[in-house]
Parts: structure tokens; sequence; C-alpha cells
């Protein structure tokens, strides 16, 4: 989650949604995610809304033995603002940050929180996020008591140097333990998260990398091409020439190699940055924020979506917990999606996945453009036949100009009418 | 008149930055009239003016050798602005102006001076400080004031000696028949050499040492002395009063408010308010309504008579209906033969002018019609280009015209613009006889890299192409002569002669194709003599010469904005350049493209953007979704400023970039810079 927030409309303090966003709640995937703002130390590649407790300090309400209290009551807040229209979560998703730096216990009483709250489906998702060095076999038990289903790790890299440019603190090998950690522990669904393109990484560096993470043997793996965000450390570092920008075609390069890899282990892309063992090792949280379902995001600078009403809370832990204890709603604004917002965003995330758009979605000139775009090499033939948009593996490296191209975004949209006109 | 509104600050093509306006400029009306002094009683009143006592003048200078600072101090001595009224270059206020909504030029000022020294001690005479511009594109207009002058004050920086700008326009003064007043300015400084830049002087003029006056127009030294040499030299203006009226319109400008304002200088009879006049080439006739003189704000008078200088209002609303070099008479006593004007001058440079944003296309349409009001010198006619859609194809007198033009467009009018290369005007003969004067590169027939032949191109073979040349003057310190010599050679300039100014200064006489010298010559001139040389030229004819046009294809087709005519032996470094240059400016597509410089189907040079691989963000999670969408939408917003290429997205960016003229273009080969 970037730090910067969007601008966007104030919110009401009460967090009130409209009834129209409330009525489309029922039938729906509905999740949680739950924002835990804390790390060790921050990693110069990282623009995610976290604090190390020295950038904290001593301020009152924004520390980790407070802060599963303050999550509660926003836990709370949302029971009351959905009241009747709430439904049970089918997904708990628990992101940082760092959460495991809070014991299990405080995850679970969050958990319980939003049990108690909304209830959760039978067989509801719930996951972690988990710094390889932060936790242990008997953290990892623990958190499978408190109801958890799901962890995910950032291993980010197998290589050392690799390791030692994005700041990460784990030894190489730590990611691929934990994995067996969590297995035992009785966790049937474990992720590696994967980073490549950073500066000095090697497409060898890259290959071990791969080979130590299906060594591992995870159901899920996240691979994601290093996004160099300004204000970090790592920005700053390549602007005064220390370090090289990652080369858009090395990325490239390396995705396909990740794409090859994982697809001759076992794993199907079914997302442009993932990929799983079997359909039903996808993350089933994140496919909600991919198919515009609703979710509640707890915490600070979390964002939430309810029935096209979008907003994100008070971004620092002790401006949030202030809002909380005062009783009022943590939002720090807020956006109301129009119909074509709404359509904007549906094309824009589920071209992403691998069962694609439904082309019902697009305009004339837009099904004309996807065509052209099959007959380019980036959507699949024989799916854009049966309606639906689904990117070739090149499509997926040119996603965004192919969302632009369907949008009619494109100066070269007249053109392509021409052509496939012709 | 295109200098008239603003003093605008003007880049030469050699980026030379000079300030401009210094001498068009026009005080305004001033409402209180407060600080205007009352011409002394005794002075002669407009109308009532003996000939005797006029002495029409204007001064020769260079930029930055002081006009101005002279023309103040001119002011002051003779009373017509007070003393606590004065301000530094009291005729430079156009921007006031143009806040105000007055347009009024002082062309002339009338500076009545009663003289204290020589056989006109203590009479009072009429001096007429007529203003010529400085710079060579406009030595059409330098004649034109000349026509109105007896004399010309030839002013030159004590420290830095004549420009051949200066020298140019002198040498219009001489031919002209005018008497010549050598000045050398800025005595007082320290670095001044008035001994050796009086010898250039006396030399070039051919006068005595001891004629050349040395005033200090900064601290008002000598200008007394120079006011009575001109009561003294300048010849009184010789005219009948009794003939019927003769006047030549020397400037013409349009005033919102007032419509055209004429500038006459007077030459037989006299023009008087509320008098029916006749244009005598265009047989236009109008009734004055106001006549008058400037002194140094515009004074009405009853009428201005032979030997006087003034201007005229009709109340006409269009420029060209009182057109410069045309003569005025008076419908009801009739001139038989109107006075030899000049000759109006053929634009010589091209460009076309596209707005970035096509939307801007009438306001730009708009505004040349505003503009050519005032700039009669400015031609320009719809154009389409395939690659910067529609725009206007604009003739000019040079390049220093064509960037006042551009700056005032983009600065007066909002707008912004992209300027294709400037080209010189071809005339083109086919095997069959037939003609083309190309204007436009993409005219060049036989282009046949073009996927469509326009219409109307002539077909068949060339049998030769005539391109402009024009004599270059150039001053330049002794110790250059080499380089300069090296840079005209490389630019096709044959030597035509060559004088010692003085023991260090030497005068170097080239023709040069204009083609040539229409990009970065001053440039490379400049920075080869350590910027001491000066340059001067003017149009001489035609030369027949081996050239070709080159084509620059993107992904197969032909960039009409990129075309170029150039020497056969240049179109290889040309095509090659251009298209590394524009590899380097255009952002990769999704597809290869390649680029290609052409000549006919003949493939010169090529070069290859490769393919866009990557265009996709990796993480797109629930916090992420507003931020990307945004990001999207400012993408959409920064496709509005491509321009398609068949399918190539170009940036307006990649446009200016590879048109600029300070680095590129046809004058100059690959490998430089």
């Amino acid at each position: 989650m970037p730090s910067t927030l969007p601008d966007g409309d104030p919110a009401p303090r009460d967090g009130a949604l409209p009834p129209s966003a409330l009525a489309e709640l029922a039938g729906r995937g509905f999740g949680i995610y739950v924002h835990v703002p804390f790390c060790v130390t921050r990693c110069g590649y990282c623009d995610f809304n976290t604090y190390t407790a020295e950038e904290l300090g001593p301020a009152p309400g924004a520390s980790r033995s407070s802060y599963a209290d303050a999550a509660i009551a926003e836990v709370r807040l949302a029971g009351d603002v959905l009241g009747e229209a709430r439904v049970p979560a089918s997904t708990v998703f628990v992101g940082g940050g760092t959460p495991t730096l809070l014991p299990p216990e405080d995850l679970g009483r969050i958990l319980r929180a939003v049990e108690s709250e909304f209830g959760l489906v039978e067989g509801a998702e719930v996951t972690t996020e988990a710094n390889p060095e932060s936790v242990d076999r008997d953290y990892l038990e623990r958190l499978r008591a408190q109801g958890f289903t799901r962890v995910s790790f950032g291993m980010q890299s197998a290589r050392p140097h690799v390791l030692a440019t994005l700041d990460r603190q784990h030894t190489p090998g730590r990611p691929e333990q934990c994995v067996q950690e969590a297995r035992a522990a009785g966790f049937a669904h474990v992720n590696l998260d994967l980073i490549y393109g950073t500066p000095g990484e090697s497409a060898a560096d890259w290959q071990a990398s791969l080979d130590a993470a299906v060594a591992a043997g995870p159901d899920h793996l996240s691979a994601y091409a290093l996004i160099v965000e300004e204000g970090t450390r790592l920005a700053a570092q390549i602007r005064r020439g220390m370090l090289a920008a990652p080369d858009d075609d090395v990325l490239a390069d390396r995705y396909l190699q990740a794409d090859e890899t994982l697809t001759r282990a076992g794993y199907e892309w079914y997302e442009v940055s993932n990929w799983s063992r079997q359909p039903g090792d996808r993350c089933a949280h994140n496919l909600l924020y991919w198919t515009g379902a609703n979710w509640w995001g707890i915490g600070p600078g979390a964002h939430s979506h309810v029935g096209g009403v979008r907003w994100w809370n008070a971004k620092h832990p002790a401006a949030y917990a202030d809002r909380l204890a005062a009783g009022a709603s943590p939002a720090h604004g807020r956006e109301t999606l129009d119909t074509e917002t709404r359509r904007v965003e549906q094309i824009m995330l589920e071209l992403r996945l691998v069962d694609g758009l439904d082309t019902g979605a697009l305009d004339p000139a837009g099904v004309a453009a996807a065509g052209v775009a099959a007959r380019d090499g980036l959507l699949q033939p024989a799916a854009l036949a049966a309606g639906h948009a689904v990117l070739t593996t090149r499509g997926r490296l040119l996603a965004d100009a192919l969302v632009r191209r369907l949008l009619g975004w494109d100066v070269s949209d007249e053109a392509e009418a021409t052509l496939s006109a012709s | 008149m295109p200098l008239a509104l603003v003093p605008v600050s003007v880049r030469l093509p050699g980026g030379v930055v000079a300030a401009r306006g210094m001498m068009n400029d026009v005080p305004p009306t001033r409402p209180n009239g407060s600080s205007v002094p009352v011409a002394p009683a005794s002075a002669p009143q407009p109308g009532h003016t003996d000939p005797a006592l006029i002495r029409n003048f204007c001064v020769i200078a260079h930029i930055d050798h002081g006009k101005s600072t002279l023309a103040d101090r001119m002011l002051q001595l003779t009373g017509v602005v007070e003393e606590r009224a004065m301000r530094a270059q009291y005729l430079d206020r156009m921007d006031i102006e143009r806040e105000r909504g007055i347009t009024i030029k002082s062309q002339a000022v009338r500076l009545p001076w009663q003289a204290t020294a020589g056989a006109g001690t203590g009479e009072t005479y009429i001096l007429n400080l007529i203003d010529t511009p400085g710079h060579v594109d406009f030595t059409y207009e330098v004649s034109r004031s000349l026509a109105a002058c007896e004399g010309a004050v030839l002013l030159v920086d004590a420290a830095q000696g004549i420009e051949a700008q200066t020298l140019a326009n002198l040498y219009l003064a001489l031919d002209a028949d005018l008497h010549i007043i050598p000045v050398l300015n800025k005595i007082d400084l320290p670095s001044a050499q008035p001994d050796k830049y009086a010898a250039e002087l006396a030399h070039i003029i051919g006068c005595d040492v001891s004629d050349v006056l040395r005033v200090s127009a900064k601290t008002g030294e000598g200008v007394e002395h120079l006011l009575n040499e001109i009561v003294a030299q300048v010849p009184a203006p010789q005219g009948e009063a009794d003939a019927p009226a003769r006047a030549l319109i020397f400037d013409s400008v349009y005033d919102t408010y007032r419509g055209v304002v004429t500038y006459i200088r007077v030459v037989d009879g006299a023009i008087g308010n509320r008098q029916r006049v006749l244009m005598m080439s265009t047989k236009a006739s109008h009734e004055t309504l106001e006549v008058g003189v400037i002194s140094p704000e515009p004074t009405r008078s009853e009428s201005i008579s032979v030997g006087e200088v003034g201007y005229i209002m009709t109340g006409v609303k269009e420029v060209r209906q009182s057109r410069v070099g045309d003569t005025v008479t008076l419908a009801g006593n009739r001139a038989e033969t109107p006075l030899a004007g000049y000759r109006h001058p053929n634009p010589m440079v091209y460009a076309g002018l596209y707005p970035v944003d096509g939307d801007d296309y009438p306001d730009l349409r708009d505004a040349l019609d505003k503009l050519q009001l005032n700039d009669a010198a400015l031609l320009y006619e719809p154009e389409t280009s395939g690659a910067l859609g529609f725009g206007f194809r604009c003739g000019f007198l040079g390049l220093l015209h064509m960037e006042i033009v551009r700056e005032r467009l983009e600065r007066e009018f909002n707008l912004d613009l992209i300027s294709t290369a400037p080209n010189v005007v071809y005339r083109v003969v086919m095997e069959d006889g037939g003609e083309v004067v190309v204007t436009n590169p993409s005219e060049f027939p036989g282009g046949t890299g073009a996927p469509v032949q326009q219409s109307g191109m002539p077909k068949g073979k060339i049998a030769e192409v005539h391109e402009p040349v024009v004599r270059a003057t150039i001053l330049t310190p002794a110790d250059f002569i080499g380089a300069v010599m090296e840079l005209c050679q490389s630019r096709r300039g044959q030597l035509q002669g060559m004088d010692y100014l003085s023991t260090d200064r030497v005068e170097m006489r080239y023709t040069l194709p204009l083609a040539e010298i229409v990009f970065d010559f001053f440039d490379a001139l400049k920075s080869r003599t350590r910027g001491y040389a000066s340059l001067d030229y003017e149009p001489t004819g035609e030369q027949a010469a081996d050239l070709v046009k080159v084509d620059i294809l993107l992904h197969g087709d032909t960039v009409d904005a990129f075309s170029a005519i150039v020497h056969k032996d240049k179109a290889y470094s040309y095509g090659v350049s251009m298209a590394q240059k524009l590899k380097e400016l255009i952002p990769r597509q999704q597809f290869e493209v390649p680029i290609q410089a052409a000549i006919g189907s003949r493939i010169i040079a090529r070069e290859s953007i490769r393919a866009i691989r990557k265009d996709v963000l990796a993480k797109c999670y629930g916090g992420d979704i507003t931020r990307k969408r945004k990001l999207l939408e400012k993408q959409k917003e920064g496709k509005k400023r491509m321009k398609m290429v068949g399918r190539v997205e170009v940036p307006q960016e990649a446009f200016v970039a590879a048109l600029s003229t300070t680095d590129s273009g046809p004058g100059q080969g690959a490998g430089k810079k």
C-alpha cells in the first residue's frame, strides 16, 4: 500500500455510507484487510505506510502494544456503518508493514473481532504476511492456532547481495525453511513473494531465486518487478548514480524467465504477477480487489471499497488511533465512483486476470481495439472469440498499454480503428 | 513594420540576444499632457515651417551602440521632454503603450533646435529624427526611412568599431545620396579607442579623421555640438511649396482605436486636415481625420507642408490600403507623377507554423491576421501537414523576422507553436520546360517517398534546381580570416573580395547560398571568431545547384515536416543526423519502428526504434487502484500531446527538438556538436 494518499472528497465523521453502496454488499465476496504499519527497519525500496519504532517516537496510541485495540475499534465501527447490510467475511488479509512484529495473539484478537462483528464464511481464507526473520516454528504454530489459514513470506531473493541492496534482513535459505515450518504448523496455503530487477541482480541470480523458491514448494508465488518509488532511499541512490535504474527490457526478460520457470514447475499464472499450483490455491482476498468486490481496510492508511465508494484512512498511526479514540471514523478521504469510472477500473483490473475481461464491458471501439490487440499477439484469439479478453504472455508485459487502447485513451485509436476496419 | 509593437527581445540565429524596438517605438498620447513642455513660442509651427529651417536625418547604428541614449539626450537638449519627465530610452515604451491599447509609433520625432554655434546661431531649426531598424532583415525598411531624410548620423561605438550591418546600412545611405555625419559614441568608456575607430570611419567614408565627431550619449558630452553640426551639414529639403502635394509613405501602422496611422514625408505642397487624399498606386481615396507631428507625443496640426515629416489618419482599418512606398497626393489637386517608391520585399525564408494543440488553429489564423495589420511583409497561407495537422506556411524577410513573428504569436497571442525547419525558395525547372516554385520541401517534385503523390505535382524529371544566393559581408579581426574562410567554404561560399578596414580589421565579401546561412551560420561565425565577427547579407539572385530532397520515413510513412532540400554532398549527413536524432526523441512503441532517410526511393540512412516490451505495473492491490487509475488518466492526457504519424506516436517535443534550428537542419552536417 503506497504511502501517498490520493486526493479525494472529505469522508463523513461517522464514516456512513449511502444506501446504494450498502445495497451492493449482498451476494458478493466481502473481505477484511488489516494494515499493520510497523517495521523493525525501513527497506530502501519501500514506500509503504509503515513506521519503525524510532520513526513513531513516543506518540500515544501509535504503539505496537496498543495497535490491536485501535484496529478492533475500527472493526466495531465497520460493523456499525454496515449495520443491517453486513455480510460474513469471505477473506481476511493482514498485511504491512510487518504484521508478525505483533504477537499472534494480538492478530488473533483482531480476527475474533471480525468474527464477532461480521462472522466468517465456511472455509474463509485468513492470510497474514510475514517476514522470514520475524517468525519461527513456535510463532507459526500459534498463528495457525489463532485461525490463520494462509501465510505469505517476503522472500524477495535467494542471493545475499540482492537482499543487501533491498535492505532485507533475513539470510538466504530462511524463507524456504519458513515454508517447511508453516507446512508443519498446518498451513495449507503458503506463498513466497519475489522481487526481480534489483540493481546488481543478474539473470543467473534471478534464476537461483526462482529455483530456490520452487524447491521450497509453496502452493503460490508472486513475482514483482522492482518499482523505484519516488521519495525512497533507492530512488535517491539511483538519482545520485550510486545504483543503476532497472531497465524495462531487462525486467521484461526477467518476467519471461519467471513465467517459464514457474510454468515448467507446475505453477499457472492467474494474475500478471501471481502464480499458483491449483486454481484453489489462488489468493481469494486479492481476487476480491481484482474483481471489484467489497472490502473494508482496517488500520492506518488502509483503503476500503464498498459498492462504488472508496475511502482511505488517516495515514499516521497516531492520527488514526486518535480519531477512533474520539469515536470518529478514521477515514481521511473518499471518492464515489461513477459508472464510467467503475468500468475503467473493471477493465484495468480484470484484464490482468487469467479469466480475463468480459468483452461486454467494452464499447464498440474497445471491442475493435481488442481485435487488433489479438492480431498484434497481445490477447488470446480463442478466448476473445468466446467473449473474454485474456492476455498472452507478451500481452501481460504490455497490459497497461492495452488497457489504454481498450479504453480509447490512446492516440493510435483512430489508426487502430482504420486498421481493423480494413 | 514587424518591430513596432513591443521592444521584443530577439534571439538572432546565433542565439545572440538583441534588444529590439529601440527605434520604432512610440510615445503615447498623454491624456494629461503634463510632462510635455510647450515648444518655444519662437519655434516654427507645423504647416508653416520654412523648408530652409528643416533638417531631416536618421541615425544609423548597430544594436547597443547607443542610438536610444543619443535620442534621449537630443530630446532633453531640444527641450521637447522636460528634465523631470525624462527617463531612459524615452522612445522605447511600447510595453506601456500596449497595455493602454495605443500603438502609435514615433517613427519621426520633431525637435525644435535653436542653434548655439555656426552660421545659424540663434535661429530655431526643425530637426526631424527618423528611425531606422538595424537588422539586415529589414533592409527595405531602412531604405524607406532613408528616403525621407537628407542626412544620416553614422553612430559607432568607440570601443567596438563599425559592424557589418551598420556598414550595409551606411552603403544604403550613401546610395541614397545622404550626407553622412560620422560620430563615435561612448567616448567616456575606459576601453574606448576613438583615434583608432575614427581612422577606420574616415577610411570607410573617405572623409578626414577630424570630421569624425566624438560624443558620449550617456554623459551628454558632444551632443550639443552634434545638433549644431546637423544644422550646419545636413542639407535642407528641396521641394515645391506650390506644386500639387506629394508625400512619401515611409511607414504605416495599425492602431486598435484609430485605425491606420500613416507616416509621411511631404516632398511637395502640403497636406491638411479634413482634406481628401489619394494613394497614387492603390487609388484609394480617403478624408484625413487628423494630421500632425510627433514631438515626442502626437500633436495635431492644421497641415504638414513641404519638407516636413508627420502623420495622417483616415480611419482606414487596413494597413495594405496605405502601402509603404506609395505616394500620397490630394484628390482635388492631383500630382502627375508619383515619387520613386521602393520595391516591396519578397519573403526570403519560409517555414510552417502549426499549433501544438490542433484546437488552436482558428486562434493562430486570427493572430496572423492581426499581426499582418502591422507587418505587411508577413505572408501566410493555410497548409496541411500529414504530421503536424493544420497550420500555415509563412514567408518571412529573414530569420530574425521569423523569430520575431513566432515570438509575438506565442507571447502576445498565447499560442504554443511548432515551427518546421525554415527553408528558402527554390525554382525547379523540369525537363519538359515546366517550372515549379517550391516554398515547402514537400512540394519538391519527384518525392517518391511520399505514399500519395500530391495532385498537381509535376511528373517527369528535374532539369535544374535554382536556389537564392546572397552577397554576404563579414567584418572580422584579421586573426580570424582563416577561420571565416574555412566556414564559408564549408557552406559553399565563394570569396568575392577582401579589404582591410584598418590594420587589424578586415571586410570579407562572399557569395553564399541563402539556404546555407539560414540555419546556424551566424552561430558558427560567432563561435569561430570568439564573437568578434559581424555579418550582413543581401540577396543577389540565384544559382543552379545540385540539390535533392531528403525525406524522413517513420515506419514507412514520410514525415512531411522533416523533409528538407539539401545539397547532394550533405544529403547523407543530414539523413544520418535526423535519423539518429529521431531515434533518441521518439519513445518506443509497441512495435519496432524503422526510421529511414531517403532521396526518392533510395534509402540513404536507417535507424530503428526497438519495440517497447514492458508497459505494466507489477502490483495492483486494493490500495493501489485509485492511484493506478489516476496514472492511466494522466497517461491519457499525455497522449493528447502526441501526433500520429501512421501508427507511430510522436511527442510534440520530438518535433520541436528535431526541428530546432540551433543544432540541426540541412545547413549542418552530421558529426557537429
